[in-house]
């Protein structure tokens, strides 16, 4: 019975609006508005992301907790008619052939352990009511009764580390910067996100913008700025704009400007748009770039906590350390540190996409295995092929192997083996991933976004793509293994900052993990993936092909042929070799060869 | 749009902003969004107004990737190569584009009609992979619909298109 406490949340995060869900949220309220049902009695939220990306639009209602995926338009007078009834079957995820309606039944959820996302996909981002009617600001309100001393031993206590990838301890951050008589300071934080494959900051600053601006007024507090910018990534549109309304609306509300929450504190907080630039995460270039230059790292003789923007201690803390920090003062610094492992506290949000199964966001507690991740909570492979390496930390990360599986995932395990955990980016690859080909994918990309001011980066990017291209391609020859581990240890030792120094590291993992594959590639000019097209040929295997024609429509080039219901054939003339067939084919008839004669 | 107007809009723009060189990003970023690149007389009058060598403001206009010193297309198409999109064959959409349009990403079709560029990831890897046209997002795309999305897009009456000589 509809009673005035239903909530009709419709994620509204970049992928289910992707997807479709804003046409989604406006057939709702079309279809609530015929009914006669008004904004009171039946509340609809376009809430942030809710996680599971691959599976929107999801719409979810409340307090009952039935959550539908992939739902359309079509689908909204049965979803309507199901507030007072039975739930809509078809819609529901289905867990070992039976339908569940709670999201915490759905394994992808059940497993996570939501922190920095808790509301995250359950308020209305533009909304500060609903974020302080989940004990948005408490925080705040907790830290303006304390001293900047006090509130820096509860972030200590907390045992944050910065979640952006390296892992500095927040608290002694805060505590260094505090520690400087000089003013104006500066708190900035980090968004943006540049991993390729990595979406966790976009998504708290879209989903719960508010979080990230009480954890800049608390490290404001901290350290005694009374200026802050968030430096947003130019492609992240809704994040920006969730930014701003809720900076606005914090304006309003009397919690950001001269007089912050009516102490004589005072905070002015602004946004500066990216300028589409992978080094620009790095601090000191983002300082750069902030104050209207070329984004070029220094050399941090001086630390930014002393030296930052213009020349004044600055703290920058990224996305989702920042959002980190209400949770940690409003509940305690103890309660946080009851979380993760030893050196690593609290939790990591991570984006888990590539061949997996359940794309998406999810929350664990530090020190999580990957096998949980991607298993457990990511549901196994996409097509149940086998798995191959999962990479994490982005172009500073490295390729993690199946023997590996069981490490847990915090700041320190994964570096000793060449990896890192990184920002949280986490790119599941099967069978069907070539290892070089990855690796010359990372570098291609880091070559494009070094910023050229010191040679070993510069050109050690430049000749490890022109080395990696040549294997590729065939052209691989004896000695260009090692020659590429003596440029990555070269790179590592004598970059200026740590785009450079960490560049190496997705080539140097994959050598050190998939030897065999960089092999066959240079000594046999085979990809055993099948990926590289020089070195593969495509063919169907007339036993296994049913002719269902479906490799056909999604050959490119037209090089297919066949009769339906018989064997179909690939012209190696017309062929690019792009894969599209050997995807689209349910019957594992397409194989793959090698093209050159060793 | 004239001379005359091209000027104006440019002086709008920048005195938008403070005289102050840390918004020089954002008065670029917005000459950008307006005329789809930035105009010479942009980068002058820029530099008059916030008192820094023109060839500071060029260095950046060719730094940052969200800046073009180009015109661009009247539509611009952007294929994902996040690591996502990548390895569910983004590479295979430009070779595709390249095949319908003849251009590599980076370029722009003769008749000014569509840019390519591969951007970096945007955030929709669930998805992938994403090719984005005008901001309307074409996800999980298959190569052989791509000639589909360009006729539609060729189907539309140009707008009048801002002569930039």
């Amino acid at each position: 019975m509809i009673n005035g406490t239903e909530r009709i949340l419709v994620c509204c995060g970049t992928s289910c609006i992707a997807n479709g869900a804003l046409a989604v949220a406006e057939a709702l309220e079309r279809e609530l508005a015929s009914r006669g049902w008004d904004d009171v009695s039946v509340k609809l939220v376009r809430t942030g992301c809710s996680g599971e990306c691959e599976q929107g639009p999801i719409v979810r209602f409340m307090p009952r907790d039935v959550v539908y995926y992939r739902v359309s338009e079509r689908d909204v007078p049965s979803i309507v008619e199901s507030l007072e009834g039975e739930a809509v079957q078809k819609l529901l995820h289905k867990q070992d052939g039976q339908a569940v309606e709670r999201l915490e039944d759905n394994p992808f959820y059940a497993r996570q352990h939501k922190l920095v996302l808790k509301d995250v996909g359950v308020i209305d981002p533009l909304s500060l009511d609903e974020y302080r009617a989940h004990d948005g600001y408490e925080g705040l309100e907790r830290a303006l009764t304390m001293t900047p001393d006090e509130i820096i031993s509860e972030v200590e206590a907390s045992g944050l580390r910065g979640k952006g990838g390296a892992g500095f301890p927040t608290g002694r951050k805060w505590r260094s910067a505090a520690s400087y008589d000089e003013w104006p300071k500066y708190i900035v934080c980090n968004g943006d996100e540049g991993d390729p494959g990595a979406f966790m900051d976009g998504s708290i600053m879209e989903g719960c913008p508010h979080a990230v601006i009480e954890g800049m007024c608390i490290g404001a507090l901290a350290i005694g700025a009374k200026e802050g910018i968030l430096y947003i990534r130019d492609e992240y549109a809704l994040a920006r704009d969730h930014i701003q309304h809720a900076i606005d609306d914090a304006y309003a509300a009397g919690i950001l400007g001269e007089r912050m929450m009516g102490t004589d504190h005072q905070l002015d907080l602004s946004i500066v748009r990216g300028g589409g630039a992978f080094v620009c995460g790095e601090s000191t270039a983002l300082m750069a770039s902030i104050e209207g230059r070329v984004g070029e790292p220094r050399a941090k003789y001086v630390r930014s906590v002393q030296r930052g923007l213009f020349d004044h201690p600055t703290v920058l803390n990224n996305v989702e350390t920042l959002a980190s920090i209400p949770i940690i003062l409003r509940d305690g610094g103890e309660a946080y540190a009851q979380l993760g492992t030893e050196r690593s506290k609290g939790t990591k949000v991570f984006a888990m996409v590539g061949k997996v199964k359940h794309t998406g966001l999810v929350e664990v507690p530090m020190g999580a295995t990957l096998r949980e991740l991607i298993f457990d909570i990511g549901g196994g492979i996409a097509g149940d092929r086998p798995f191959k390496a999962v990479q994490t930390g982005g172009p500073s990360g490295g390729c993690i192997p199946e023997s590996l599986l069981d490490l847990p995932v915090d700041f320190d395990t994964l570096t000793e083996y060449g990896a890192m955990m990184g920002s949280g980016g986490m790119i599941v690859m099967d069978d069907r991933s070539c290892m070089v080909e990855v690796a010359r994918y990372y570098v291609d990309f880091l070559c494009e976004e070094s910023c050229g001011k010191c040679t070993p980066c510069r050109e050690g990017l430049r000749q490890m793509r022109a080395i990696l291209t040549d294997i590729c391609e065939g052209r691989g020859v004896e000695g260009d293994i090692e020659l590429l581990e003596r440029l990555g240890h070269t790179m590592q030792d004598a970059s200026l900052c740590a785009l450079g120094k960490s560049a190496p590291n997705p080539v140097l993992t994959a050598i050190k993990f998939f030897p065999e594959e960089f092999e066959a590639h240079v000594r046999d000019k085979e990809c055993p993936a099948g990926v590289c097209p020089e070195l593969t040929r495509f063919a169907v295997d007339a036993s296994a092909c049913t002719g269902c024609g479906m490799c056909m429509r999604a050959c490119p080039a037209g090089a297919i042929s066949g009769a339906r219901k018989e064997a179909h054939v690939i012209d190696p003339e017309k062929c690019i070799a792009c894969g599209s067939c050997r995807e689209a084919c349910r019957f594992g008839a397409v194989q793959t060869t090698r093209r050159i004669s060793a | 749009m004239t001379e005359v107007d091209q000027t104006s809009t440019i002086r709008k723009i920048i005195e938008n902003y403070p005289a102050d060189r840390r918004y020089a990003l954002a008065a670029m970023q917005d000459m950008q969004r307006r005329f789809n690149y930035i105009p010479e007389d942009g980068l002058e009058m820029l530099s008059e107004r916030l008192g820094c060598p023109k060839a500071q403001l060029y260095a950046m206009a060719t730094f940052y990737k969200a800046l073009s010193l180009k015109p661009k297309g009247q539509h611009i198409i952007k294929i994902c190569n996040g690591t996502a999109c990548h390895l569910r064959g983004s590479v295979n959409l430009a070779t595709e584009l390249k095949r319908d349009l003849g251009i590599d990403p980076g370029e722009t079709t003769a008749d000014g009609m569509f840019s390519v560029e591969y951007v970096n990831c945007l955030g929709s890897c669930a998805l992938s992979p994403v090719m984005v046209v005008d901001g309307t997002y074409y996800n999980k795309l298959r190569v052989e619909q791509i000639p589909g999305i360009l006729e539609s897009y060729s189907a539309t009456k140009p707008e009048d298109v801002t002569n930039h000589d």
